[in-house]
This record gives C-alpha cells, structure tokens and sequence, in this order.
C-alpha cells in the first residue's frame, strides 16, 4: 500500500508540474502587454517600465514562472494587477463561496442520487424503475443554468422562498448562508444526481447477480436484508469513483451558476479578471482549479485501492 | 430498446432539419428589430412569441440550431480525428513509454473541465464561436483515446490479431484494417454521447459570453438575454431551454438506441 502510495505520489507531483506549466505558457502567449492596458494608449515610456517593474514583468518568462511556481507553493498568488491587492486574500474571500457551494451541491446530489438508484435497482424493468430512469434522462438533457432560472422564477419571484441572487455572507450566521445558497446548489446538483443515480442504480444491479448475493439470500436473509448488508457495501465503489469525478464537474459548474445567481464565487473573479486582462488572477484561479481536481482524484485512487487491494498490483 | 432509437431519432431529426431549413427560410428574418411588437407571447403570428426587441423566436432558434450543432459537430470532429489514433496507437504499443506518455497526457486534460479550458482560451484569444469549438474539442480528445485504447486491448488478445501478426501485418496496419472496424459501433455511440454533451456545453459558454457573439445567434446567448426579463416573459427563457432539453434528450436516446441496436449483448447491462 505505501510503495502504491508513493508511486501515485510522485505521479501526482509531476501533473501539478505539467499543469501549472501549460497555465503559465499558455497565458503568456496572450498577446496584450498588462501594463499597457492598465495605463492606457498615451502612457510615458518611463512609467510603463516602473509600472513593468513593480509587476515583475520585466524579468524573463522562465524567471516569472519561477516565481509564480515558488510562490504557489508558498501560498504566496503574487499582487493583482488592478486590484493591488494580494491574490490569495481574493481567492481566500472567493472560495468561501465556491466550496461550500460546491460541496452542497456534492451532498444534495447523494442524497438524492442514492435513494433513487436503490430505488430503481430493486424495482428492475417494473414501472418505479422506468419512471426513475426517465427522470434521470431528463435530468441530464437539462442545462443547469436553465433550470438555475427557473428556479428563480418558481421560487424567488413567484413564492418568494429565497433570494433571487446575492450572497449575504457567512458572518449573517450558518443557517442564512446555507439559505442563499440552496438555489444555486439545487441547480448544480441536478445533473450530477441524474448521472450518479443511474451508475448506482447500474452498480447495483452488477451485484445483485453476484454468488455472493445468492448465498445471502440461501442463509435466510430476505431480499431487502441482503440488498442493505451486503449489495450495498459492495456497490459502492464505483459510485465513490464517481462522486470523485464529479468534483471537478461541479467546480466547473459552479463558474456558470455564480452568473445566474449574481455570487461572489472563483467564477466571477475569473470573469472579471479576464474583462481586465488581470492575468495573473486568472493564472491562479485556473491553477487552484485544476490543483483540487487533480488532488481530489488523487484521494480518490488512494481510497479505491485501500479498499480493494487488487487494484494496488494492477498498474 | 427500438422505442428509444426511434423516439431519439425523431427528435435529432427534427433540430438538425430546423437547422438547415433555416439556411433557406425562417418565419421572419431573426435579425429585423420590431420593438412595438415587442415579449408577445405565443400567438398564431409569431408561433413562439416574440423577445424584447421583437424578433421571431421560432426563427431565432432555428438559426440558432445551426451554431449549436455546427460546434457540437466539429467538436466532436476534433476528439475523433485526434482520439482515435492516439488510442490505437497506445492500444498498438500497450505497456510502453508512449502508451504511458499517451494516457498521462490524457489524464492531463482530463483535469481541465472543459469550462476551464473554454476560460484559457478566451483570456488568450477573446470569446467566440471558433474557441468555444477548439476548448470542447480539446476535451473530447481523451475521452475517445481513453475508450479506443480499452476497446482495442482486448480486441489485441484475439486470434484473429494474431493471425495477421503471424501473416506479417505491421501494428498500424492492422490497427487500422482490423481494429477500427470493430470499434466502430462504440464510437459511434460515444460520438452520439459527445455530440449532446458538446450542444450542452456551447449553450453554457454561449451563455456566460464565452462563446457565439452576437450578431450569430444562439441558444445559450438567447437565454443570457432572457434572464432578466424571465418575470415578466417567461416564454423567453422556457421556449430555448426547451429546444436544448428536447435536442440533447433526443441525441441521448439515440445514442442509448443506437448501443443496443448495434450490439445485443449489451441489450442486458445497460447503464
């Protein structure tokens, strides 16, 4: 298991490296000087160099990316081109959005995922599982930000349950920021929950023919016993795979439901940035992105392979 | 499941037919202002109501059709014309530094949603229709790769590719004269996957303004403009959604058809 460990350490290591250098390169080739922009057509020669200077870009590509890496790592983002203000103090204001919401979603998603698919799972071809089905095919051909309005319109216009757009913030107390972001997370689970409930349901069925399944049932156990003691545990695993992935779905997500629901989120500042070519912003909002993801699918291989050993010698 | 296929059909038939109708004729020019005839709601004039500046949205989102599929399409073009090799390739020389290299780099973009990638190419090059086709192409690309490799991993156990290696074929000829044909049918249903994924996601950049400008129109641009009239015009927002939920309902059931009519054995375990 360590030796497995390290290995996928190292390989981890070594995304983040690529990563952040496609990023960096890839953004750097944007034509558009920051300085310029920031100072306008008619600016002295003088004051775009000091301007240059005191931006760190005056150095050679190699030496930015250096520092932007060490910095990275040392929690240090660097200082905003139009803001001046130090970009880890955004992200961290930023991200206080964006998580939570993300991981809201994440649950609301289980929550009614799981249900569902044992639901169906135990009903095969009968009208529960049809039905079931069905609302998953729908649930996937509908585009978040969609039903993200018509949620506005249902319950923030029409009955006035929750706030059309906005974030009031944390310090209004747990239970008013978790109520400004119930909408947006609604939103953002629907799909997910339409693509986990189908793989749970399909996990499901796979296990549910096993031998194992049949010796349950022949100790005595009836069908629903055997379902929660034994089918479910072991249907789990490619679910948690999925709910994994998904992470990074919902990150994404997250950047387009901030539009609808006018959030202070990571997606926002990135649009924002990208409008006033504030490049390294955006560089470390990408980066933060990409990094979670990465990690998070990281854990997700550790978890997979401490929970079934086969998988540790197969690679 | 032939119901599905049918039923699927129908529906991408319906969308792909508006799109190229529209090429040649529209109920009215979606372009022409006519504010005095501005959010009617569905009438026998104007089939699906009108927006705030009076134009026709049957005509608009049939003009729109057109941004959506011609994207989604390419897309999907770019994630073939570059997975599939890639995953032969790295199915031919399994176990090798290039299958390692192949999958890594694979994995790599895997890490980049595809939203993210759409915001890198839009800080580099500015929004449009022709980077919003480039960054959900981008990340097609490995899910062909990834699902070309599997299948032909196993397909390079058979006799059948033993018996052209025996015969002398080199890995790419046979890559390409026995492994292809026989993974054609999952492409085509991954294809069908992608093809409804891609009309999502050029609705989603489209509406956050990363993708079409104006003056093309389209789906996901139509609904960015409704959002703040959506109390008082309902209809503005409902009749886009409406044409991207039925278009990739359609393409899905299709692609879920299309999988059990092309191969029965998976009649049973489907997901």
């Amino acid at each position: 298991m360590l030796r497995y460990a390290l290995k996928r350490f190292v390989s981890l290591f070594i995304s983040l490296i690529v990563a952040s250098l496609v990023i960096f390169f890839v953004i750097e080739v944007a034509p558009g000087d920051p300085a310029s922009f920031m100072l306008g057509m008619n600016a002295q020669p003088e004051t775009l160099a000091s301007l240059r200077a005191e931006l760190g870009l005056d150095v050679s590509k190699l030496q930015r990316y250096l520092n932007w890496a060490g910095g990275l790592l040392s929690g240090d983002f660097g200082t905003s081109y139009t803001y001046r203000t130090p970009v880890s103090q955004m992200i961290a204001q930023r991200v206080w959005v964006s998580l939570p919401l993300a991981l809201y979603a994440l649950a609301l998603s289980t929550f009614i995922a799981f249900p569902a698919g044992i639901y169906a799972a135990s009903r095969r071809g009968q009208a529960g599982d049809i039905g079931v089905m069905g609302a998953t095919q729908l649930g996937v051909a509908v585009p978040n930000f969609w039903f993200a309005m018509m949620l506005v319109l249902i319950f923030a216009i029409n009955l006035r349950w929750f706030a059309a757009g906005g974030f009031v913030g944390w310090d209004k107390g747990l239970w008013a920021g978790l109520h400004a972001l119930t909408l947006p997370a609604i939103a953002l689970a629907l799909p997910q929950a339409a693509i986990l409930a189908r793989v749970m349901r399909s996990s499901l069925l796979d296990v549910l023919g096993e031998d194992f399944m049949r010796t349950a049932r022949a100790k005595g156990l009836s069908a629903r016993q055997a379902l929660w003691r034994h089918g479910l545990r072991n249907a789990l695993i490619p679910v948690l795979t999925i709910i994994g992935l998904q992470f990074s779905f919902l990150l994404a997500g997250s950047i387009i439901i901030e539009q609808v629901f006018y959030l202070p989120g990571l997606g926002r500042l990135v649009f924002q940035s990208i409008s006033a070519r504030d490049l390294i912003v955006v560089e470390s909002v990408v980066m933060l992105l990409v990094f979670s993801v990465i990690v998070v699918n990281f854990l997700v291989d550790l978890a997979y392979a401490a929970v079934d050993p086969r998988l540790r010698s197969r690679r | 499941m032939r119901r599905s296929l049918i039923i699927g059909g129908l529906l991408s038939a319906v969308f792909l037919l508006a799109a190229l109708v529209s090429f040649v004729w529209t109920p009215y020019d979606h372009a022409i202002l006519d504010i005095p005839n501005k959010l009617k709601t569905p009438n026998g004039t104007n089939l699906l109501g009108t927006d705030h500046f009076g134009r026709d949205i049957l005509s608009m989102i049939m003009v729109g059709a057109r941004t959506s599929i011609a994207v989604a399409l390419v897309a999907v073009g770019i994630g073939m014309g570059l997975g599939i090799p890639l995953g032969l390739w790295a199915a031919a020389r399994s176990g090798s530094w290039l299958d390692e290299l192949i999958m890594r780099g694979n994995d790599l973009v895997f890490a980049f949603p595809s939203l993210v990638i759409a915001i890198l190419i839009t800080a580099i090059f500015g929004a449009g229709a022709v980077n919003a086709i480039i960054a959900i192409g981008i990340f097609n690309i490995p899910v062909f790769a990834r699902i070309t490799r599997g299948a032909a991993l196993s397909l390079w156990q058979r006799e059948f590719i033993m018996a052209a290696r025996v015969a002398g074929k080199s890995a790419a000829h046979i890559s390409v004269e026995h492994i292809l044909p026989n993974v054609t049918n999952l492409l085509i249903v991954q294809g069908t996957i992608q093809f409804s994924l891609g009309i999502l996601a050029e609705a989603g950049l489209s509406y956050v303004g990363l993708g079409a400008q104006p003056p093309l129109p389209s789906w996901g641009r139509m609904l960015a403009d409704a959002q703040t009239m959506v109390s008082i015009a309902p209809h503005v927002a409902l009749m886009p959604g409406f044409a991207i939920i039925l278009t990739v309902l359609g393409l899905n059931l299709m692609g879920d058809g299309l999988r059990d009519y092309l191969d029965p054995r998976l009649r049973v375990a489907r997901v």
